[in-house]
């Protein structure tokens, strides 16, 4: 059975959180699905014209050319094997292919790996305007939410009104939050925060941190340096590092990842404004090069849009009706 | 690789031509499938590639080869006339006003880079074009968006109208645009919220906006690191509420841009300014042909030549230009030349500007950061007359500068190597300069490509 039709008789009786993505996705998937239909409607037996098309869709979602093309050419070559020449097979399949690449990259987890003895220290990282601080805050409730103490660490000095932007949230979600002056050293910021973190006995530190493009080797060497104040002042952490990609980023995304992870240990993807009408295909491109597994997905703005990614609904809300 | 930039992927392109007597339709389709990938992997849109791609081969196949040129060069000239016209002509300046301020909204999505760019814009004409500017804080959403704005104004000394997060935004900018005229403002910069263009009740909201002030410049934000669906975003922006400008952001990252050509090719709104760092001055005016130069690989020269006026002090940055232009110059003035090239800062920025410099990776970054030591020391251990005129080097000064240095004499080789291919960079630029624009033919060759 193709993962489409499993897919749907697993979802037949939608749950909550089905719903949820489904809405969330909405306007990614319209577009996607659409074209799929359209295209096996187009066609009813397929032809190279038909994996010309199915390349283009591929691509459009951003995950890649060099993706693209490699997942078409199994395409090409399964159905040939199976014999299977039926557009809503080949789209069937092609689901399929997408989904195994992905799990056949390593293990698929979601929540924070909680350590055991003392705090756990997640640290956040990613270019301008991804939506990091509010990604902290949906995290912070998150967490917060599941009877964790959770503290704050606003280690971007750099961004004017990142620090207040980072406090109005601690306010809000009534959590502790270390915060230093702007244009200070941000390392000392997140020392601080590790000291504090110790002294109240936090289950989880989130510690934010400036926008950086990957390209500034400056600011990667203070990412660097925050990195190995945390580690010092708290055994084996970071212990989570989480990555924030914007769902409209193009194949930059690759290149962001593969920075960042040089200078810190990337153990997660977080993408974020899935709602808008990007497919946030990158991801399938950073887990193909990388092996990096994504964590969570923003659906929306609201404070309770951060969901675990789930590769199953994903590809649900990318690809079905 | 897959991520190599357009101008790595392209000069691979053209190499690969390198030696090929005639365009013909085998080898030619050869380089527009790479041109296609290429563009792609830059994230300009499949349908606007296709159409790329088309004209690219219409106008080959239409047009002989010209004598002096070779057919790479050739192929070099039409992609290269082709992405220029697609980065458009069209008019990217602002219009001021004369009776009255000159209303600049700012719109796009969240993260775009809205409140760093009417800070920049503020700095701008305040600072270069002596205007009177007034900013309205209409981001009631964001937490801190408006103390963000706040602190930025603060630091460039431009005052802001701030009523809180409880007033509608609509509102706001009526009160702002009433106190510009009142107080003779020249110019009022609008910073609206992010949101998605799906989001209907915010796109009116925005639409409410534009219609109570009647702005002269509606700007839509466009991060440059976007991919396939900025096209689709700018479409609806532009139809809700009819852009008149466009500014790329965080152009100064390894990002090829390629959303620039998608939505200038898909919306027609002529792309006005680029935002090229974090600092408040890092905003510049977009011109097109440059940007077409630079994805082609010829490194934008005029940009670097700006950028260096502006930083170093302004007779220093003279005699450096001269120099540099001059194509006369020796090993001492090739490390002094290093040495202010990375004075200026953000190498990385300027790096990918100099021609023959087209890949810049962090590690690069490093790297030549290493190597710049490395030269200073091996050319610290060169004598007057052989700083010079290093074509007096033989094997015997070789082996005695890499002793002397510490060095070897492949070490010794690559300074000399490196000196060449800078002179030759220096003559290319100068003939670029006397054109002020592509040299056609490009003198055979472009540095550090073939």
């Amino acid at each position: 059975m193709g993962l489409i039709s499993f897919l749907k008789s697993k979802f037949k009786n939608k749950d909550k959180s089905v719903e949820e993505y489904s809405q969330g996705m909405e306007k990614s998937r319209a577009n996607f699905s659409n074209r799929l239909e359209t295209l096996s409607k187009k066609y009813r037996k397929v032809n190279e014209e038909y994996f010309d098309e199915l390349e283009e869709i591929l691509i459009e979602s951003d995950i890649g050319v060099s993706l693209a093309v490699k997942t078409i050419e199994r395409l090409l070559d399964e159905s040939k094997k199976k014999k299977i020449s039926d557009a809503d097979q080949i789209n069937e399949l092609l689901v399929d292919i997408l989904f195994e690449d992905y799990m056949s990259k390593g293990n698929d987890f979601h929540e924070i790996r909680f350590n055991e003895n003392g705090p756990t220290v997640l640290l956040v990282v990613g270019v301008n305007g991804v939506g990091k601080t509010t990604t902290i805050a949906k995290l912070a409730k998150r967490y917060k939410d599941m009877n964790k103490k959770v503290l704050l660490v606003a280690a971007d000095t750099f961004r004017a009104g990142a620090i207040e932007q980072l406090q109005t949230w601690a306010n809000r979600l009534n959590i502790d939050i270390v915060t230093g002056s702007q244009n200070g050293d941000p390392a000392s910021v997140a020392f601080d925060g590790m000291r504090r973190a110790k002294q109240t006995n936090a289950d989880l530190v989130i510690v934010d941190t400036a926008g950086r493009l990957q390209t500034k080797q400056g600011l990667m060497d203070e990412l660097g340096k925050i990195n190995r104040v945390i580690s010092k002042e708290i055994a084996d952490a970071p212990h989570e590092t989480f990555l924030i990609i914007d769902a409209t980023t193009g194949q930059n995304g690759v290149s962001q990842a593969k920075a960042f992870s040089e200078v810190t240990k990337i153990t997660g993807v977080v993408i974020t404004k899935m709602d808008g009408t990007s497919k946030g295909g990158i991801i399938l491109a950073i887990r193909d090069e990388l092996s990096i597994p994504v964590r969570f997905i923003g659906l929306g703005e609201g404070l309770d849009h951060l969901k675990e990614f789930d590769l199953h609904k994903y590809l649900y809300g990318l690809c079905v009706k | 690789m897959a991520f190599e930039s357009l101008t790595d992927k392209l000069s691979g392109i053209f190499k690969k031509l390198k030696g090929q007597a005639r365009l013909t339709e085998s080898n030619m389709d050869e380089m527009l499938k790479e041109i296609r990938v290429a563009l792609l992997e830059a994230d300009v849109n499949f349908k606007v590639v296709k159409e790329f791609i088309n004209n690219v081969k219409e106008k080959a196949i239409g047009q002989d080869v010209l004598k002096q040129l070779n057919p790479s060069q050739m192929i070099v000239k039409i992609v290269h006339d082709e992405l220029e016209q697609l980065l458009g002509s069209g008019e990217n300046e602002i219009n001021y006003q004369k009776n009255r301020p000159t209303v600049i909204m700012l719109v796009g999505l969240q993260g775009s880079g809205k409140t760093t760019t009417a800070g920049k814009l503020a700095y701008l004409m305040k600072n270069k074009l002596n205007k009177k500017v007034l900013l309205a804080a209409c981001d009631v959403y964001r937490p801190a968006a408006i103390d963000q704005l706040e602190q930025i104004a603060n630091d460039i000394n431009v005052p802001v109208v701030n009523m809180g997060t409880n007033v509608s935004p609509v509102e706001i900018s009526k009160a702002a645009y009433k106190k510009a005229f009142d107080d003779h403002f020249d110019v009022l910069i609008i910073d609206t919220a992010g949101r998605l263009q799906i989001d209907e009740q915010l796109m009116d909201e925005l639409n409410h906006i534009k219609l109570s002030i009647n702005p002269d410049e509606v700007l839509l934000l466009v991060d440059a690191m976007s991919g396939q669906d900025a096209v689709n975003v700018a479409s609806a922006f532009n139809e809700k509420i009819s852009l008149t400008g466009v500014v790329m952001s965080k152009l100064d990252g390894d990002a090829r841009g390629g959303a620039a050509l998608s939505v200038k090719h898909i919306t027609n709104v002529p792309i006005k300014f680029s935002g090229i760092g974090e600092k408040i001055v890092d905003l510049d005016i977009f011109h097109a042909d440059r940007m077409a130069d630079r994805i082609l690989g010829m490194g934008d020269v005029m940009t670097l030549v700006e950028k260096a006026q502006e930083e170093i002090d302004e007779k220093d940055a003279k005699k450096t230009v001269n120099k540099m232009m001059s194509g006369k110059f020796d090993l001492d003035d090739m490390l002094e030349q290093m040495k202010k090239v990375q004075k200026m800062g953000s190498l990385g920025g300027l790096l990918k500007l100099v021609p023959g410099m087209p890949k810049v990776s962090p590690e690069q970054l490093a790297h030549s950061e290493k190597e710049m030591k490395n030269f200073e020391i091996i050319i610290n251990s060169m004598t007057k007359e052989e700083r010079k005129n290093p074509a007096i080097f033989k094997y015997s000064r070789k082996i005695r500068v890499a002793n002397g240095s510490g060095k070897t004499v492949a070490d010794v080789n690559r300074v000399l190597k490196k000196f060449e291919q800078t002179k030759e960079m220096m003559k290319q630029m100068e003939s670029y300069k006397k054109s002020g624009r592509m040299p056609p033919g490009f003198n055979g060759k472009f540095p550090g490509m073939f």
